[in-house]
């Protein structure tokens, strides 16, 4: 070896091989004919297996008649409908606990980090001691717990608890009475799009004169009594079109009223107040990574410090806690498919009865993809969109 | 990193070794492999649940030691895999099981679109509801459920035999639907519902794991056909005749009066058919035609007695559930059973 | 310059005086962290009576009206269940859990063979212990011998077959046993395919980069469960007919690459965050690729991102209790089969112990592992200060 000579004519030749652009696109093509290889041995071999057992492919299955009855649903649906149908039912179903999980582990949330940096010793503490108890225990576990461990120990429907305004609470769930809209209530409905447009415009000339002349306007008061009030008033207008359909004991079930069941509270309770552990986390890291600065600036300027946390450090900590925010909204959405385990019926579940009944898997598993990821496209957009908006404004 | 790469898929390949090899000739992969791999539920009492030992007991578990006989002249070459209502048919279609036995009701759909091919009714159900009578004390007929809150396990037959039902009696009814049985009976005992609904069998077994048995009773409504039987993939037609076979033998056998104790002594017995049932004619070639050794028929009663035995050792008075055999006797006996003719 | 008159300029310290009453002793305390406001006052009152409420219930379900022995459910059953205790009553039923204890942490792995899964367990402890301790000696040897040795070990004691061990097939595992065979080869294989995922993210070459990116998005975007959904009925398909995967595999194999994905992007966070100067330092030393990420980068990424690792580890060990959808029974899975599947037991409290006791366990464990995290986290932190 020692005796080699260097041969400094021919570096283009050996240079080849150990070009780094050329090992690099090698690599690729490998790299592609690799996966390609793969996929198509896996297609194959899925095309052998369906055919050999006669499982018919494509997704024209959805318009067949399901046959099955879903009991918590958004839209009209029945055995007769479409199995496409059924998958509408479980995607408005998991929208409907993911959206009323965010919004109330974000209040839940909030009050709870903002409440670990409270100087208050026991606030302080018992934020700590919720956060850490349960961002240690998994969210399968909290729901099985307030399923069957809560829920199934409330009283059977003849004893149930009677609670204000005609509600009651049962193992069959939360009922409360349904207004009825009679003949006249649209007058209501304008009476509230009146208040809230009425409430943006007085808020907006609020605006407009506090910052010409310095002078404040109570601007919540009226519009609350706005929004309260014009609704009111075209409820006295249309003649009291309203009544209460009230929950009645029926010879099984409650009947009338509107009827949340079981099922749907523990996973509602259990993905918020679990999720609620985490952005707890992410509130406190926010509003500490706020500088010291500022709040100093604000007592100087005479804020009190709920003023200050609200005017002067809550909008600067949103820059920190908006993109992690994001994601725990996105667990949130994703951790609602452990519906299943307590017979919610959210998409997956809804989509694993239909893997049944038809032997669709492989067409089940795209709609999964689909949807999901769709669901996830989605926040991150509207969180980015937030982001930017909240983002710091430089002049 | 590289090391435990390859050490992890190491230890993954070999767990992966452990899995079976089936192909289109599922009989010769079984004797290959020693054992009949036979997919049975997790745990309905009667049909396949482990006892407290931990051995599979029930009339779909007895009926894969029926074909382990036939195989191997041995009842213990076979091992269970426990599966829901959602993964039985793809353990089946994937290979993972040779024979699925549990409780699975026979349907045009599921002998076509899902590419199964059943080879027999070992039991004849039909589906029912279970209530509890002391919360519901004037309910008597299934016709009163009218606005009732309903526990059945999703992905079933019972799921839209639920439906029909409830539908073409113009009744309202709140399902509560449940992707495991133990959870679907959990909730109806804890109350979360008025009626318990799946196969009439599986009501008696469900009925004793309640936490007070006397409470609950069986409406008297059947409303489906419900012919539960063993099935095997399609496309192989020899393991098809084999474990089809299997199941005429154990009928054939109660017919003839064979049983687990009488088996060696009806060997000898002059009269031809049993003869020929039991492989003692000279020159027979029954049993190595159908893939099996000529004593096949002896080695599954040796192993689990005829049919009868297994029903009533299993779910009729032997048992805890102490079902009639009602349409599950042999025709003989104004029943359904009925075994095609060995011969 | 002006002279400056020093006459009334003290020449000695005043003494230090003690602080005023209002400052300093658990009065001033109490009034400075409790009652410092009206609307504190008002919480700390709320906040004291919500305590005073819940706390005696909740000591008093779990210890002192709790049942302790007994050998079935009539031990925990009042007397208008059928049972002896007097109406009304509500307390732990502990005799559940101690009944049940060798299931929920075995599953029914055979009696006569528990030495195994407990063998390998101390060994586990033996080998982690001393790799989690900074100052121990002998990290290197250690750290193969966790990663690269074990798993054979661990294999062959749990699975058996070979060695004169009787072979225990995986359907018969359950309880913690499972929960910890998951997470550890969740963990073990997700950081050697989450470093090449973000590597691969951060490469130059398009169809790498495009295929990872691919990838971490995708099983990021979807649930667990629909990733150990498809690994548990699509694989079968995938495959050459006849070839079938264990349960377990199926499983093992959804989690490894569900963490992998998340384990990338922790990963890559710590690449993002290592200087430019450290790149080019490596490649004017005339490294390879590979010997620059091996060498140089990341050494100093992983470390920068460990308590996003460990993190990743606590979900990794929580989302292992998904497992019970595809009908496997990890610990969480075998309490809830106990709860709802057996008649033995079925009281109106058997739900709530049997999950407060797997929360506990599950709990303990997160804890731990949080509790370790940040304590790297002060660690690493005062390093890079200095």
């Amino acid at each position: 070896m020692a005796q080699e000579v260097y041969h400094e004519a021919e570096p283009a030749k050996a240079s080849l091989l150990y070009d780094p652009k050329v090992r690099g696109i090698a690599f690729q093509v490998i790299l592609i004919a690799l996966l390609v290889l793969g996929i198509w041995w896996i297609v194959d071999n899925t095309i052998v297996n369906l055919r050999r057992s006669n499982i018919s492919t494509g997704f024209g299955f959805l318009r067949g008649r399901s046959g099955f009855d879903i009991s918590d649903r958004m839209i009209d649906y029945g055995s007769d409908s479409s199995y496409g149908r059924a998958l509408v039912v479980g995607i408005l179903n998991t929208a409907v606990v993911a959206i009323s999980g965010i919004i109330t582990a974000t209040i839940v949330g909030f009050l709870v980090g903002v409440g670990r940096l409270s100087n208050n010793w026991l606030i302080r503490k018992l934020a700590m001691v919720y956060v850490e108890v349960f961002r240690n225990i998994p969210p399968l576990l909290v729901i099985l717990f307030w399923y069957q461990g809560v829920l199934a120990l409330l009283p059977n429907v003849r004893d149930s608890f009677a609670l204000p305004f005609g509600s009651f609470l049962n193992n069959r769930g939360f009922y409360f009475p349904r207004f009825v809209w009679g003949d006249g209530s649209w007058l209501i409905l304008a009476g509230l799009l009146a208040g809230i447009l009425l409430s943006w415009y007085v808020a907006r000339r609020a605006y407009a004169r506090q910052m010409a002349t310095g002078q404040r306007f109570p601007v919540f008061w009226t519009s609350l009594a706005l929004i309260v009030g014009m609704p009111l008033l075209g409820y006295f207008l249309g003649g009291l079109p309203v009544s209460m359909d009230f929950p009645q004991k029926g010879t099984f079930n409650l009947t009338g009223g509107t009827n949340v069941k079981p099922e749907f509270l523990s996973l509602f309770l259990a993905l918020s107040f679990y999720t609620a552990s985490f952005i707890a986390e992410i509130v406190r890291a926010g509003i500490v990574g706020v500088p010291k600065g500022q709040t100093e600036a604000y007592s100087a300027l005479g804020l009190r410090s709920g003023q200050g946390l609200r005017l002067v450090v809550i909008p600067q900590a949103m820059r920190i806690i908006i993109p992690p925010l994001t994601s725990q909204y996105l667990n949130l959405t994703k951790n609602s498919s452990l519906a299943v385990a307590i017979g919610y019926p959210d998409l997956y579940a809804i989509g694993g009865t239909i893997l049944n009944q038809t032997g669709q898997a492989i067409e089940v598993v795209v709609i999964f993809g689909i949807v999901y990821l769709g669901i996830s496209i989605f926040t991150s957009v509207l969180m980015n969109w937030f982001n930017t908006k909240m983002a710091l404004k430089e002049r | 990193m590289k090391h435990i790469a390859i050490s992890v898929l190491g230890a993954a390949a070999a767990i992966g070794l452990m899995a079976s090899a089936a192909s289109a000739d599922t009989l010769s992969d079984v004797k290959a492999k020693g054992f009949v791999q036979c997919g049975v539920n997790t745990g309905l009492a009667g049909f396949s649940a482990p006892n407290d030992k931990g051995e599979w007991t029930g009339i779909d578990v007895d009926f894969c030691r029926a074909v382990a006989a036939a195989v191997f002249g041995d009842g213990t070459k076979v091992k269970f895999t426990g599966l829901s209502a959602k993964d039985r048919f793809t353990a089946l279609q994937s290979g993972e099981i040779d024979i699925l036995s549990r409780n699975t009701t026979w349907t045009i759909n599921r002998d076509t679109a899902l590419g199964l091919n059943f080879a027999g009714v070992t039991y004849y159900d039909g589906q029912g509801f279970m209530i509890n009578s002391k919360k519901l004390p004037g309910v008597n007929s299934a016709l009163q459920l009218s606005g009732a809150a309903i526990c059945v396990q999703s992905g079933t037959t019972t799921e839209l035999n639920l439906a029909d039902y409830f539908k073409a009696n113009k009744m309202e009814y709140n399902p509560v639907v449940f992707e495991k049985f133990e959870e679907a009976n959990a909730a109806y005992d804890a109350g979360r519902c008025d009626a318990y609904t799946t196969d009439q069998s599986g009501l008696y077994a469900v009925r004793l794991q309640m936490s007070s048995p006397n409470d609950h009773v069986v409406l008297p409504e059947i409303i489906s056909k419900e012919p539960l039987g063993p099935s095997v993939r399609q496309g192989d037609d020899k393991w098809l005749d084999i474990v089809k076979w299997t199941y005429f033998a154990l009928l054939n056998a109660e017919e003839a009066g064979v049983t687990q104790a009488n088996v060696d002594e009806m060997k000898n017995s002059d009269n031809p058919d049993i003869k020929r049932l039991l492989g003692s004619e000279a020159e027979t070639k029954i049993g190595t035609d159908l893939g099996v050794s000529n004593d096949w028929v002896v080695n599954i009663v040796k192993a689990t007695g005829n049919y009868g035995e297994i029903f009533e050792r299993n779910v009729g008075q032997g048992s805890p559930l102490k079902i009639a055999r009602g349409i599950n006797a042999l025709w003989t006996k104004g029943g359904l059973q009925y075994g095609m003719p060995i011969r | 310059m002006q002279e400056h008159d020093m006459s009334w300029v003290r020449t000695e310290m005043t003494l230090a005086q003690t602080a005023p009453r209002s400052q300093v002793g658990p009065g001033a305390w109490i009034r400075r962290s409790l009652f410092s406001t009206p609307t504190d006052s008002v919480m700390t009152i709320l906040a004291a009576l919500v305590v005073a409420w819940a706390l005696p219930q909740i000591l008093n379900w779990l210890f002192f009206s709790a049942i302790w022995s007994g050998a079935d459910r009539t031990a925990c059953l009042t007397t208008e269940q059928g049972g002896q205790l007097p109406a009304g009553w509500s307390g732990a039923c502990w005799p559940f859990v101690t009944s049940r204890f060798g299931q929920f942490m075995f599953g029914r792995y055979p009696l006569e063979e528990r030495w195994r899964p407990i063998l390998t367990g101390i060994i586990f402890v033996a080998l982690i212990v001393p790799l989690m301790i900074p100052r121990a000696p002998f990290k290197r040897l250690n750290a193969i011998l966790f990663f690269v040795v074990f798993p054979f070990i661990a294999f062959f004691l749990l699975v058996g077959g070979a060695f004169g061990l009787r072979f225990v097939e995986t359907p018969l595992w359950g309880g913690l046993l499972v929960t910890l065979v998951i997470s550890y080869v969740g963990i073990v294989t997700s950081l050697p395919i989450g470093i090449l995922l973000a590597l691969g993210r951060r490469s130059k070459m398009p169809a790498v980069k495009l295929l990872s990116v691919v990838f971490i998005e995708t099983v990021r975007g979807v649930p667990l469960v629909v990733v150990l959904f498809m690994a548990s009925f699509m694989l079968p398909l995938f495959v050459p007919p006849g070839v079938t995967f264990d349960k377990l595999l199926r499983a093992l194999i959804g989690v490894a690459l569900f963490s992998s994905a998340y384990m990338a992007e922790v990963i890559r966070g710590g690449l993002q965050a290592i200087p430019k100067g450290q790149y080019e330092g490596a490649d004017s030393l005339g490294l390879g690729y590979w010997q620059k990420m091996g060498l140089i980068v990341m050494p100093q990424a992983l470390t920068l991102v460990i308590p996003g690792i460990v993190n990743s580890f606590i979900s990794l060990f929580k989302d292992t209790t998904l497992v019970l959808i595809i009908s496997m029974f990890d610990l969480l899975g075998v309490v809830k089969q106990n709860i709802s599947g057996d008649p033995t037991w079925a009281t109106p409290q058997t739900a709530k112990t049997g999950y407060v006791f797997a929360a506990a366990v599950f709990w303990i464990f997160c804890f731990g592992m949080s509790r370790y995290s940040q304590y790297m986290e002060r660690r690493l932190d005062t390093g890079h200060k200095r």
